[in-house]
C-alpha cells in the first residue's frame, strides 16, 4: 500500500481534515503527476501533429480562394484529372519499388556486415551509413550532375564498356529509374542499420539448434532469421513506405516533376499545385490523398507486431 | 545408436590459447557419459566439437565409426539440448519438436506419431499448441528434450541443460533425464559443472580440468579412488580435506605426522602401498564424511584427533563442523546429536581405511 503512496496521503488528509488539503491531495495523486509530466509531449503532439493534420483536412475542403466550404469537390476534381492519375501511378511505382529495393539491399548489406568480426565492423558500418547522413538535397545535387546530359559521369563509365548513352533525366522511364536509384542509395543504409540490430538480437543458439536440426543456411534464413526479424522488417517497411510516399526533395532537385509532369510524386505535385499555382486547398487534397490507404496499412502492420510481441517476446 | 570416439582432440583459438589439449575418449553405444569440470575446463568446447558447432584444430572425432571432422552438424545425426533451451519462439511446441523431421522431409503421419510419442514420454501433450513464451522453465526444458528425442539420433548431447532451473526443479528434471535415458537408450554425452548431476546421471564420469581429462570412471570409482588431487577435491560435497603431513616409519608401522603433533596410524592394509614413500612430505586427504565423531572402523587401530570447531553448521540430518589446522581448512560431518560448540575442543575419529595420500609435487594420488 505504501508503495503506491496514495493511501498514506489519504490517511494524512483524513487526520487533518480540511478542504485546503484536498487540492494538495489532488496534486500528489500519481495520475495527476503523470499527466503533468506528459503535458509538454502532449502539447508538442497537439501543436505540431494533430492541429496541422486537422487543419490540412479542413483546407482540402475549401474552394480555391479559401472562402467557401466545398466538401470533397477538390478530391473529385483530382480523380477526374489525368495528370493526377499519372502522379498517383508514379508515386505508387516509386514508393513500392524503392522500398522493396531498399529492404532487399539493406538486408543483404546487414548480412554482410553481420559476418564481419565486431572490431572491423565499425568502419564498414560508418562508411555504409554515409549516404543516409548527408542532407538528401545536397547528395541529390551530386547525382544530378552525374545524370547531366552533357557531362554525365555515369554515361562516361558506360561508354568505356561500349554501352550507348542513357538519357537519364530526359526520358520519363529513365527519369523514374534515376529517382528510384537515388532514393535507394540514400535510404538503404537505414534498412541496413535496422536489420543489423535485428540480426544481432537473434540468439546464436537458435542458429546452432537449427543447424543441428538439419537446416541448411537458406533454411536457417527462412525459418529462423526471417521470422525472428518479422517485427523489425514490417515496422521498417511501413515507416519507409510512409516516408517514401511523402518524398519531395529528390524529385524536386532531380527532375522537378519533368519531363511532362510524368515524374511527379504526391509531395512535389502538391507543392506545384498548392504553392506554385496558388491553389492551396487542391494541394492539400493531393497530399492527403494517400492518408486513408497508409492508415489502413499501418493498422494491419502494427496489429501484427503487437500480436507477435504478445506471443513471442 | 553409436559409439563416439575422440582421438587426440585439440582446440586452439587465435593467439594460441588451447581450450582442449589433446584428449582421448571412447564412449560406448547406449552409454551415458558426463563431462564435468569447472568453467573454462574445455568440457563445453569438447561437446560443441562433437556437435560440429566448433571446428577441430587437431585430432579426429568418430561417430558410429565414421570420422565426422568435416561433416556439418546436420549430417552428423546428433541432437542437442542447450542450456537456454534454444526453442524457436515463433513456433508452437509441436512445430518446435517437428522442425528437424520436417526439414528431413519425413511424412506428416510419421512426424505426428513421433511428436506425440515423445510428448507422451515427457508429459507435455497438453502443451503442444502453446508457444515457448507461455511455458515455464521446466516445461521448456522438456520441449527441448522432446525436440531431441523425436529425431531418434545416434547421439544426444546435453550442454548444461539444468543450470537455468531453480534448485528444486533441477533435482526433478535430473531424475526425468535419467528416466528418459532408461527408456530411450541413446548414447548420451552430458556436460555440467555440477558434480552431483555428474555422479547421479552418469554411467561414466569424465573429469576435465585446464583442457585435459583428469580421470574417467564410474561415479563410485571417482569417489573412492580419485587419481589426482583435482578429482579428489572436485568430486564430493563438501570437498575433501587436504592436510599437509609427513609419512613416518615408526616401529614397523606407518604413521602420519600432522601439524600440532597429531599422529594418525596408517592401516596395515595400506602399508605396502605407501611404504616406498615413508619419510616424505605428503598431503593427507580425507573426506568430511570420513572424519566423524562415530566409532572407529578399525577398532584395533583407532585414529583419534582433537580439533576446535570454528564454525558449526547444523543441516538437520547432519551437522557440519569447520576447523583450522595449521592454515588448512578442515570440515567434518557430525551426528546432529553430538553436542558440538564453537571454541570447545572436539574429539574426532578419522576413518583411515578411506584415507588418500597425495604427492604434493605431482598432485597424483599415491
Amino acid at each position: 500500500m505504501a508503495a503506491d503512496g496514495t493511501i498514506a496521503v489519504r490517511d494524512a488528509a483524513e487526520i487533518t481534515g480540511g478542504r485546503a488539503n484536498s487540492l494538495q491531495r489532488f496534486a500528489r495523486r500519481r495520475s495527476t503527476i503523470a499527466f503533468v509530466m506528459t503535458l509538454p509531449l502532449l502539447a508538442v503532439i497537439v501543436g505540431l501533429v494533430a492541429y496541422p493534420a486537422l487543419f490540412g483536412i479542413y483546407l482540402s475542403m475549401l474552394n480555391r480562394r479559401m472562402t467557401e466550404f466545398v466538401g470533397f469537390l477538390n478530391y473529385e476534381i483530382l480523380i477526374e484529372s489525368e495528370t493526377f492519375w499519372n502522379v498517383f501511378f508514379q508515386s505508387c511505382f516509386f514508393a513500392i519499388t524503392a522500398v522493396l529495393l531498399k529492404a532487399l539491399i539493406g538486408f543483404w548489406l546487414a548480412h554482410m556486415l553481420h559476418h564481419i568480426p565486431n572490431n572491423k565492423q565499425r568502419k564498414w558500418r560508418g562508411m555504409l551509413l554515409v549516404p543516409w547522413v548527408i542532407p538528401p538535397a545536397l547528395s541529390t545535387l551530386g547525382w544530378w550532375w552525374m545524370f547531366d546530359p552533357s557531362y554525365s559521369s555515369i554515361n562516361w563509365l558506360l561508354s568505356i564498356v561500349s554501352v550507348p548513352e542513357v538519357p537519364w533525366l530526359g526520358h520519363h522511364w529513365w527519369a523514374r529509374i534515376a529517382i528510384i536509384m537515388v532514393n535507394v542509395w540514400i535510404g538503404a543504409p537505414f534498412f541496413m542499420i535496422m536489420y543489423l540490430a535485428a540480426l544481432k538480437s537473434v540468439p546464436e543458439q537458435l542458429y546452432e539448434a537449427a543447424a543441428i536440426d538439419g537446416a541448411t543456411s537458406w533454411q536457417r534464413l527462412r525459418y529462423v532469421t526471417l521470422p525472428m526479424m518479422a517485427n523489425i522488417i514490417s515496422i521498417t517497411v511501413l515507416f519507409s513506405l510512409i516516408v517514401t510516399f511523402a518524398n519531395y526533395d529528390i524529385v524536386r532537385v532531380l527532375t522537378n516533376g519533368g519531363p511532362r509532369d510524368l515524374t511527379h510524386v504526391f509531395a512535389s505535385y502538391a507543392f506545384q499545385v498548392g504553392i506554385l499555382s496558388g491553389n492551396i486547398p487542391r494541394g492539400a487534397a493531393v497530399s492527403l490523398f494517400m492518408l486513408p490507404f497508409l492508415a489502413v496499412c499501418a493498422f494491419f502492420v502494427l496489429r501484427g507486431v503487437v500480436r507477435r510481441n504478445k506471443e513471442q517476446m | 545408436m553409436a559409439q563416439v570416439s575422440l582421438r587426440k582432440i585439440v582446440k586452439a583459438y587465435e593467439g594460441g590459447v588451447q581450450a582442449v589439449k589433446g584428449i582421448d575418449l571412447e564412449i560406448d553405444d547406449h552409454e551415458f557419459v558426463v563431462l564435468v569440470g569447472p568453467s573454462g575446463c574445455g568440457k563445453s568446447t569438447t561437446l560443441r566439437m562433437i556437435a560440429g558447432l566448433e571446428e577441430i584444430t587437431g585430432g579426429d572425432i568418430a561417430i558410429g565409426g565414421t570420422i565426422v571432422n568435416d561433416i556439418p552438424p546436420r549430417d552428423r545425426d546428433i541432437a542437442m539440448v542447450f542450456q537456454n533451451y534454444a526453442l524457436y519462439p515463433h513456433m508452437s511446441v509441436y512445430e518446435n519438436m517437428a522442425f528437424g523431421l520436417t526439414l528431413r522431409k519425413f511424412p506428416k503421419a510419421e512426424i505426428d506419431t513421433r511428436v506425440k510419442a515423445a510428448a507422451e514420454i515427457l508429459d507435455i501433450t497438453p502443451l503442444l499448441d502453446r508457444k515457448p513464451k507461455a511455458l515455464s522453465g521446466g516445461q521448456r526444458q522438456r520441449v527441448a528434450m522432446g525436440r531431441a528425442i523425436v529425431r531418434n539420433p545416434k547421439v544426444f548431447l546435453f550442454d548444461e541443460p539444468l543450470s537455468n532451473l531453480d534448485a528444486k526443479l533441477r533435482v526433478q528434471m535430473r531424475t526425468e533425464i535419467k528416466k528418459v535415458h532408461q527408456r530411450v537408450k541413446t548414447t548420451t554425452i552430458y556436460v555440467t559443472h555440477d558434480q552431483v548431476e555428474a555422479m547421479t546421471l552418469a554411467d561414466r564420469v569424465v573429469v576435465m580440468n585446464h583442457g585435459i581429462i583428469e580421470q574417467v570412471g564410474p561415479p563410485q570409482e571417482l569417489y573412492h579412488s580419485p587419481a589426482t588431487k583435482f578429482v579428489a577435491g572436485f568430486i564430493g560435497s563438501p570437498a575433501m580435506n587436504f592436510i599437509p603431513a609427513r609419512l613416518e616409519q615408526a616401529s614397523g608401522a606407518l604413521v602420519l605426522a600432522l601439524p600440532d603433533g597429531i599422529r594418525l596410524n596408517v592401516p596395515e592394509a595400506r602399508s605396502a602401498r605407501y611404504a616406498a614413500h615413508a619419510g616424505r612430505e605428503v598431503l593427507f586427504g580425507i573426506r568430511p564424511e570420513h572424519l566423524t565423531d562415530d566409532k572407529p572402523t578399525d577398532k584395533a587401530n583407532p585414529a583419534p584427533l582433537t580439533l576446535t570447531p570454528e564454525v558449526i553448521e547444523p543441516m538437520g540430518m547432519e551437522t557440519l563442523a569447520h576447523f583450522r589446522l595449521d592454515g588448512a581448512e578442515i570440515s567434518a560431518r557430525l551426528d546432529p546429536a553430538t553436542p558440538a560448540e564453537v571454541g570447545v575442543p572436539l574429539r574426532l575419529i578419522a576413518h583411515m581405511d578411506q584415507m588418500h595420500l597425495i604427492d604434493p609435487t605431482t598432485d597424483k594420488v599415491l
